[in-house]
């Protein structure tokens, strides 16, 4: 799938590159993002240092533990294949919670660390976990509490209510949720996504 | 702006300084552990690079092409029959792949119509209730091998797409 849409995405953009005849502007952009996605990493390097040393902390403290035991009976039902007790909870409370925050910056370390304890708990190398994909929806759906980035644009663009979006992104955000998870629950017993067809 | 701000920034700093402080009180060497744990950003850093690359380049060159307003006056007649102003479409299309192409639309929006306006907010609110799905699927999925992805695409773009509409339907509704 990820492959696919990779080839897609380039051939889609050379084709409409020769379109709009915006080619010059489509053979500086590679050189141009591939230097940007490699200082983007180094950037990304010394937060997630920062952020995951946090947890480290958290960890050690036993915060993250009593934590993830305050909601484990939504995570159980949510990620029925994961012990209620394993790393990977915790992580993925921090991240959700970072999330609903709009605290970008702090959420990514914390979703890179959640999906790795989630790996240590699949069976089927280089093939996706339910438990993944039900995380990964979770991340893009995420219920939002501040939406800081389009609050911060509103204001700029001289809004002057800007915070009216926060109760209509939380709505949205429920909603989009809400169908989100249904949709996990739904593919994940569906037979075209099952593992040993996706692995065959 | 200011409360959002005030609440937002004492969240952030409430876990900068009570992680370590509730350590300290929990008798735990702070800076060791956090020394520990920090080591592990870095390697997590060096498997991310090449998906990083590759997805970063693919979708600059999506956006450097003009695919993105092209897809837009296709679709625009069609989706202004369901209520979905067209001025919207370049930001709805652009949102799953791509964090900075899709705020330097909303900037735009916001700028061609106004702060005050409905479409404006539409917009806003998209952007806080959805996400970059194809991104943060690259990487968390990149960043331990697992090339087969099963459903999270289809899932996250389904979530997208309804976080879209729903934004649409709910400011109409509160706002407009």
């Amino acid at each position: 799938m990820l492959s696919l849409l990779w080839v897609g995405i380039i051939v889609v953009s050379v084709v409409c590159s020769v379109i709009t005849g915006h080619v010059d502007a489509l053979v500086t952009s590679i050189t141009a993002s591939a230097k940007a996605a490699f200082e983007m990493a180094l950037g990304l390097g010394g937060i997630m240092a920062f952020w995951l040393g946090l947890m480290k902390i958290a960890e050690d403290a036993g915060l993250i533990r009593k934590l993830a035991h305050f909601i484990q009976p939504l995570l159980r039902r949510l990620f029925p294949d994961v012990p209620a007790d394993h790393p990977a909870m915790g992580a993925m409370l921090l991240n959700i919670a970072a999330n609903m925050l709009g605290l970008a910056n702090a959420a990514t370390p914390f979703g890179l660390k959640a999906m790795e304890s989630l790996n240590r708990l699949n069976s089927h190398p280089g093939v996706a976990t339910n438990a993944m994909c039900m995380f990964a929806t979770i991340n893009t759906s995420s219920v939002q509490i501040i939406p800081a980035t389009g609050i911060a644009f509103l204001a700029t663009g001289g809004a002057k209510h800007p915070y009216d979006i926060v109760v209509t992104t939380l709505l949205a955000t429920i909603i989009s949720t809400v169908v989100g998870l249904s949709a996990v629950c739904w593919f994940q017993k569906s037979k075209r996504f099952a593992i040993e067809e996706v692995e065959s | 702006m200011q409360w959002v701000n005030l609440i937002s920034s004492g969240m952030f700093l409430s876990f900068v300084a009570g992680i370590p402080l509730i350590g300290t009180f929990k008798k735990i060497k702070v800076f060791e552990s956090f020394v520990e744990g920090a080591k592990e950003g870095f390697n997590v850093i060096l498997r991310i690079i090449p998906f990083l690359v590759g997805m970063v380049v693919a979708i600059g060159m999506l956006r450097a092409s003009g695919a993105f307003e092209l897809l837009a006056q296709g679709l625009a007649p069609l989706l202004t029959r369901v209520g979905v102003p067209a001025d919207l479409l370049p930001l709805m299309l652009a949102r799953p792949f791509s964090g900075a192409a899709s705020n330097a639309v909303l900037v735009d929006i916001i700028r061609a119509h106004g702060g005050d306006s409905l479409v404006a907010h539409m917009a806003a609110t998209m952007i806080g209730s959805t996400e970059t799905t194809l991104y943060v699927v690259a990487i968390y999925f990149g960043a331990i091998g697992i090339r087969k992805t099963r459903h999270a695409i289809t899932c996250g773009l389904i979530a997208d797409g309804i976080g879209m509409l729903a934004s649409i339907a709910i400011c109409r509704w509160l706002l407009g």
